[in-house]
């Protein structure tokens, strides 16, 4: 019975669609915010979204995971359709979100930070190796989270979705607002996350972090994607890619 | 000195209820944002599970203390399902008012079956009787109520506080969206989380039915009282509400020994005097 349950399970052959979104339409109350975001990531993938402030983004990340209320299109994960699907039902499929903000809790200290996304499938990282990553986390863990460093609160909101068993990894600028050195050190977590199966879909400003790390890159634009390429075609996209971001 | 320590009893009988009822509230405040008018009306349900179940079940006090908790738990949990949740991102008012018009349905159905007497519940055989302390004589039953109360109390705090299940709550209350979005199933914990406090109250009733004896508005007149010490207390804090409630019921009793005609107005008092200095109460965060 185990075995059969086993054998069940998808597992994404690398290279796989792991999520392909269609046509994606969102609203943030009255306004109207993606209007048909089409992209996909396949297994073991970094994808990044890169745009200017306000293209949309972040939003997308949200209606893949199921945060806006509302939304139209299809989001298919796993080869399932999540686009109606409720955000706790949509994380047990195996899609962990480290929001922009970081969304670290002040009334819960570092340890119950860490542990409070629940388990929602075998195969996560365990604590020791999230420790190996993230040494400073466990020097702090009684500490109230919101004490934490800028950097030390990014790596703790990284952290604690390893431990789900989700394999799916949607970061919002986890570089934001951080020091250099603390950048490579999330440059270099998310080539060790990649190298052990993870996809991650990344969301940034800071171009030259990602292109550390990106395998593809999207531009978002009002709502939209309008452009999207493989990191060994960025030298031949630069000059686009100066226009796209206005940089 | 006797009628000190008599009303020193009284004032923590009281404080008990207080801070039973204020902890609930402080709960259901944190995780729905609601205040919760009709928290006297369910303390009374309490009482009056209690009151069927002995005499038209021949179900005894001991086990009307876990009983009564949870079917008014559950109607409170129906009342989220069917009412409270739709009220969610709206201003606090419309929870109060909604809760208040509950409180005032369920007192008005109460009231017309039974009136506005007393009905009698006696206090369980295990349980009647005092001791003499040398300095004043102990009803047990009192003390049971003031140590029981403590004991539920603190083992409420400890659920919030200390376990898994407590930090998901606080979390939620925190960021209930992102707390959702890590797997957790949120408005099924907003629901418990309500049925949890109103089940608190329910508890305090049955405590309460042996020494007021049980009528439909015994909570409507507790309730007033009970958010003047939430006031004084403040919303945020689980500890802060279990104190301010014994505290308050204790000033309460010595204000009755040392300045009688104070006694009833004490609270308010002491309420208007935080509002003024410290708006967000003693314990509590800025909203």
């Amino acid at each position: 019975m185990a075995e059969a349950k086993l054998a069940e399970r998808p597992v994404a052959a690398a290279g796989a669609e792991v999520l392909t979104v269609g046509d994606l339409q969102a609203w943030y109350g009255e306004s109207h915010i993606l209007h048909g975001v089409n992209f996909n990531v396949r297994a073991g993938e970094v994808v990044t979204l890169l745009g200017r402030n306000g293209a949309g983004k972040t939003t997308t990340l949200k209606s893949i995971m199921g945060v806006i209320g509302k939304r139209s299109g299809s989001i298919r994960f796993d080869n399932k359709e999540i686009i109606r699907a409720t955000s706790d039902k949509i994380a047990r499929l195996g899609i962990a979100f480290c929001p922009e903000e970081r969304g670290i809790f002040s009334s819960l200290d570092v340890r119950e930070n860490l542990l409070l996304p629940p388990v929602v499938r075998p195969g996560g990282l365990p604590l020791d190796q999230i420790f190996t990553l993230f040494p400073n986390l466990k020097e702090r863990l009684t500490s109230q989270g919101t004490k934490l460093s800028g950097g030390e609160q990014q790596m703790l909101a990284i952290a604690r979705i390893l431990r789900t068993g989700a394999r799916f990894l949607m970061l919002d600028e986890p570089t934001e607002g951080l020091a250099p050195v603390i950048i490579q050190q999330i440059g270099h977590t998310i080539a060790r996350l990649k190298s052990q199966g993870f996809t991650i879909l990344l969301v940034e400003q800071n171009f030259r972090f990602a292109s550390t790390v990106a395998d593809r890159y999207y531009i978002v634009e009002h709502g939209k994607v309008i452009d999207g390429f493989a990191n060994s075609e960025l030298s031949a996209n630069m000059d686009k890619l100066h226009t796209y971001l206005g940089v | 000195m006797q009628a000190l320590y008599a009303q020193l009893l009284v004032g923590l009988i009281n404080g008990s209820f207080y801070a039973l009822l204020s902890l609930g509230l402080a709960v259901i405040f944190g995780m729905l944002n609601i205040i919760n008018f009709a928290h006297g009306a369910l303390y009374m349900m309490g009482a009056f599970v209690a009151y069927f179940l002995l005499n038209l079940g021949g179900i005894n006090y001991w086990w009307a203390l876990l009983i009564a908790p949870v079917i008014v738990g559950i109607f409170g949990m129906i009342l989220e399902r069917t009412m409270l949740q739709w009220l969610a991102g709206l201003d606090h008012l419309y929870g109060l008012l909604l809760t208040f018009g509950i409180a005032l349905i369920v007192q008005g159905v109460f009231q017309n079956y039974f009136g506005s007497s007393g009905l009698p519940y006696s206090i369980p055989d295990q349980l009647k009787g005092g001791v003499n302390l040398g300095f004043m004589f102990l009803p047990i039953y009192r003390g049971w109520v003031v140590v029981f109360s403590l004991v539920v109390c603190l083992a409420t705090w400890f659920l919030i506080e200390k376990t898994q299940l407590g930090a998901y709550l606080r979390a939620a209350t925190e960021n209930p969206t992102l707390v959702r979005a890590f797997g957790i199933n949120v408005p099924r914990m907003i629901t418990l989380t309500y049925g949890l406090g109103v089940g608190l109250a329910a508890l305090a009733g049955v405590l309460s039915a042996p020494i007021n004896q049980v009528r439909p508005l015994m909570g409507a007149d507790l309730i007033i009282v009970v958010f003047a010490v939430v006031v004084i207390g403040g919303m945020g804090s689980i500890m802060g509400s279990i104190i301010t409630g014994f505290a308050l019921g204790v000033i309460e009793g010595l204000t009755k020994y040392f300045y009688p005609e104070a006694s009833n107005t004490v609270v308010f008092v002491l309420m208007v005097v935080v509002l003024l200095v410290k708006p967000t109460g003693l314990t509590g965060r800025a909203a």
